[in-house]
């Protein structure tokens, strides 16, 4: 099954080329530490879904790139085609010759519009041209104009168009001390449009894969290239082929549809979070060796205690009674309580690792059992040159605090009315902020009271 | 891409724009080896066939075969224009892209605006829609101008008019040399209130400048290289007032390195809208996040470094202290401190071998000294543009949406209000058609006004915090 990625904005296009990269890197790597016949399996399963063959034998990626402005296309797609190993369909792309200017409603409510017949001609192409459409993933940040306006008004498209594929939208949220002054109004319009039309939404926090590139890698001037490739690697992790339960059957036909099957029991719950361990310099790898059961022993406390990486964990954070009924009131403060966790073990000896502790009700809402909340997926090729790699997609009040932070500064600035003629001025108004602030506060609430 | 369109008005105007565009050609050609007309090219500059020049078409790709500035000149008095026309960047310019007349404004700004205003109109808007078609996306047009005269101040505001009119869509930057206290024109208050009415009427942002900040950023340099200290050579072209390496080969005029500061300032602006980057910065996103209320949109900016040492070992503690030196009051190109004023939003666009991690440190560490408004405690905008200036591995523009421009209003509100109440030189501009005493109140009411709205956030300073409740969910 075949997944179209869509990727919009100056954000969303240098993402795309790295995740791109990443996966054509791994297939063709020497490192997959696995018989033959997995390995191309593997591989096959893999340029499956992302990509597809030309008679020049260089795999072209399913991608769709969408950007107001042509400079970061232009070099996405020479960056690309000099690799050697796979390029962009040069067609695949949509650009104007002007910027949303970090206006969103720029981009929702004028260029959306007023592109969409190109744009969607464009998404109809890729599709058509899968044997069959597992789903869209959409990438884009949330502080821009592009990527966050015109990116929310894609997705309504795409649901309108496609109402029984999947749509997964990956979403870059900003530094927190700013990239763009008005980041918080675009992600409050963002969020919430989004919510209405996508299936979930998997994030990834600027600040924290910049930590996990100062003290993890070791990296002395992060450039935004290092951040992406991070991103790149941890989103390869969840998206690259793997056994869902009940292995042995093959790669799953289904990625997308899994994903969401799992992780997304109710809709009013839909942000995902996303940790990758280990996470070090490429140079240290062959130094390094893990254990599976220290690995998930990082991964639950990363879960429970809301880390953001593997170092630094607090082990303070202990979950509540096993076994009681616990009013969301009382439970220990910085505890993480999940509706549902996905972990997917890539590397030597996956068989046999027990994931029981991932299985505790304790960390878990009443409503659901572990059983339904709790999914493990494993295979055992190697994923980028890491012998054992684990990945958590966590439905938890990860994103709580930062989500309710990025709401308060957007309601802050609100109050004083500052910046909003630029957004009036394109159609968006005071009572659609309301809106999109309602429904927000609502999530917020919803993930508090878990 | 986007094109931009410069309008230089009157002696200050056309003085300053003239270095604009010898360095802009500098500034391409240090980065365009192979002399292909490309995108970045056509932002300022159209390419065109020699030989057809009254009816050839414009030639889009491929070589350059002869460079003309989009531009438009406009001066009531010849010799400036003139000038530029006799001396190296000749061939930059064409006749269809001027106007002028003969006997000046008088450092008037009502024969400006409303005289020449009324007898020009025409030729001026049929020149602009020209200009305007040649460009495939006209995104900006920047007005280059003076306050205290008579041309840059009232033509130049009259066009500023006529281009919200026009073109609505296309966002109006303007450069305005503010005069000084010791200022030689006698008017040059009224003429500046009453140019800072259009300016906040029409302008989406201004850039103030002040001659005063410019010189002494000129002495220090000066200073700087003659000082002959061990380790401080410094590179010539890289000196921020210089023109070395650029097509002006005559005696460099005593204006020349001042108003190179305010060349580079707007080719820095422009950068990351010409040059590629790993988190661009376009024109109307400057706008978009450095005006929270539309009147206010005076942005004070300041350019590091002023020059680079030719010692190439930089340790990485210069670039940290470029970004401290932009937020020095000797660094800023009006008489104002920042750092010790209300900030409303800031802009960082850093060019050259600068990363996201260096740019992430230097806001933490500059932070906490500085004092932002309660609702936006985080205003910061970057950009970052790959490209570097000429002569130098990395700059930094800030761009600051600051109180501290208020005091510059203020003082030109009183030598305004020192001639008006002895109704001074009134006469002068009474006596031009369409001019009345309405005119003058209305200026000053307005920059009264623009004055009380700064002074109603500084108040916000310091005070205590208070948020604004959320709004409540009902479980």
């Amino acid at each position: 099954m075949s997944i179209v990625t869509v990727q919009l904005g100056q954000c969303g296009n240098q993402i795309g080329h790295e995740v791109f990269s990443a996966l054509c890197r791994d297939i063709h790597g020497t490192h997959g530490l696995c018989s033959k016949k997995e390995n191309e399996s593997y591989q096959d399963a893999c340029k499956e879904r992302f990509f597809y063959e030309e008679e020049s034998a260089v795999p072209v990626a399913r991608a769709v790139l969408i950007d107001m402005e042509p400079k970061v296309i232009s070099q996405t797609l020479s960056t690309a085609a000099s690799s050697g190993h796979w390029k962009y369909n040069s067609h695949s792309h949509f650009c104007q010759k002007q910027g949303s200017g970090n206006n969103w409603a720029n981009g929702y409510s004028v260029h959306g519009p007023r592109h969409k017949e190109a744009i969607m001609n464009l998404v109809q192409k890729e599709a058509e041209k899968c044997d069959r459409l597992g789903g869209f993933v959409t990438i884009m940040s949330m502080a821009g104009g592009t990527g966050s306006g015109l990116g929310a008004f894609v997705t309504q498209c795409l649901r309108d168009a496609f109402p029984t594929s999947f749509i997964l939208n990956h979403v870059i949220w900003p530094y927190g001390t700013g990239e763009v002054i008005v980041q918080n109004y675009n992600s409050v319009l963002t969020l919430s449009h989004l919510y209405h039309s996508s299936d979930a939404l998997l994030v990834h926090e600027n600040d924290v894969i910049h930590k996990i590139c100062a003290q993890l890698m070791n990296i002395k001037q992060i450039s935004f290239r290092d951040v992406n490739q991070v991103i790149a690697h941890q989103l390869g992790s969840v998206l690259q082929p793997t056994h869902t339960a009940g292995g042995g059957s093959g790669y799953s036909r289904n990625p997308l549809g899994d994903l969401l099957e799992t992780l997304v029991p109710h809709p009013e719950f839909r942000l995902l979070g996303l940790r990758n361990i280990p996470q070090m310099a490429e140079h240290s790898l062959p130094y390094s060796t893990f254990s599976w059961p220290g690995l998930i022993k990082h991964l639950r406390q990363m879960l429970i205690a809301k880390a953001q990486m593997e170092e630094g964990i607090d082990w303070q954070v202990r979950p509540p009674h096993p076994g009681s009924c616990i009013p969301s009131t009382n439970k220990p403060l910085h505890f993480n309580t999940s509706i549902a966790n996905l972990v997917i073990l890539r590397g030597k000896d996956v068989q046999g690792v027990d994931l029981g502790s991932f299985q505790d009700p304790s960390l878990y809402t009443s409503w659901l059992s572990p059983q339904d909340a709790f999914n493990a997926w494993k295979t055992p090729r190697a994923f980028n040159k890491y012998e054992k790699s684990a990945a958590l997609v966590s439905n938890s009040q990860f994103l709580l605090k930062p989500l309710d932070s990025i709401v308060g500064k957007a309601w802050n600035m609100f109050a004083s009315k500052a910046y909003l003629h630029q957004y009036t001025k394109f159609g968006i108004q005071e009572e659609d902020f309301l809106d999109c602030f309602t429904t927000l506060e609502q999530v917020i609430s919803s993930y508090t009271n878990l | 891409m986007t094109q931009a369109v410069v309008v230089q008005v009157g002696q200050c105007g056309n003085q300053v724009g003239c270095r604009f565009w010898d360095l802009a050609l500098r500034e391409h050609a240090a980065v365009n080896k192979k002399g292909i007309y490309d995108e970045a090219l056509s932002s300022f500059f159209r390419n065109i066939d020699t030989r057809n020049v009254d009816n050839g078409p414009d030639i889009y790709k491929g070589k350059i075969c002869s460079l003309k500035a989009r531009a438009l000149l406009i001066d009531m008095e010849e010799g400036v224009v003139n000038e530029i026309l006799q001396g190296p960047l000749r061939d930059v310019f064409d006749s269809k892209q001027l106007i002028t007349d003969v006997s000046g404004s008088g450092n008037n700004w009502a024969v400006g605006h409303k005289r020449y205003g009324c007898q020009y109109r025409e030729n001026i808007v049929e020149k602009l829609r020209k200009t305007a078609e040649h460009c495939d996306c006209l995104q900006c047009f920047f007005i280059i101008h003076s306050m205290g005269g008579g041309t840059g101040s009232g033509l130049g505001t009259f066009v500023l008019n006529l281009l919200e009119e026009e073109f609505p869509e296309v966002y109006r930057f303007v450069t305005s040399v503010y005069p000084s206290g010791e200022d030689d024109v006698i008017t040059s208050p009224y003429n500046s209130v009453l140019a800072m009415k259009e300016l906040n009427e029409h302008a989406d942002c201004v850039l103030p400048i002040e001659n005063e900040s410019l010189f002494e950023i000129v002495n220090k340099i000066n200073q700087m290289s003659n000082s002959g200290k061990l380790g401080t050579t410094v590179k010539p072209n890289s000196l921020v007032t210089s023109s070395a390496g650029s097509a002006k080969t005559l005696q460099e005029k005593p204006f020349d390195a001042m108003n190179n500061i305010v060349a580079n300032l707007l080719l820095n602006l422009t950068s990351s809208a010409r040059f590629e980057g790993s988190l661009n910065m376009d024109l109307n996103e400057i706008s978009m996040n450095l005006v929270p209320f539309p009147r206010l949109h005076y942005l004070v900016s300041s350019l590091t470094p002023l020059y680079t040492l030719a010692d190439v070992n930089v340790p990485p503690r210069r670039l940290d202290q470029m970004f401290s030196d932009a937020f020095n009051r000797d660094h800023q190109l009006i008489q104002a401190d920042p750092k010790h004023s209300l900030y409303l939003a800031c802009a960082l666009l850093v060019r050259g071998n600068v990363q996201v991690s260096d740019l992430r440190r230097n806001i933490e560490r500059l932070k906490p000294s500085l004092h932002f408004v309660s609702w936006n405690q985080e205003g910061w905008k970057t950009g970052l543009c790959s490209v570097p200036p000429v002569g130098h591995s990395h700059s930094l523009l800030a761009l600051a949406n600051n109180t501290c421009v208020k005091p510059t209003f203020i003082e030109l509100k009183d030598r305004f209000m020192k001639l008006y109440k002895k109704k001074a030189h009134l006469h002068h501009y009474l006596q031009i058609d369409g001019m009345e005493q309405s005119c003058f109140s209305e200026a000053i009411s307005s920059l009264s006004d623009l004055i009380e709205e700064y002074n109603e956030l500084d108040a916000t300073k310091g005070g205590p915090r208070i948020d604004p409740s959320r709004l409540k969910i009902a479980v």
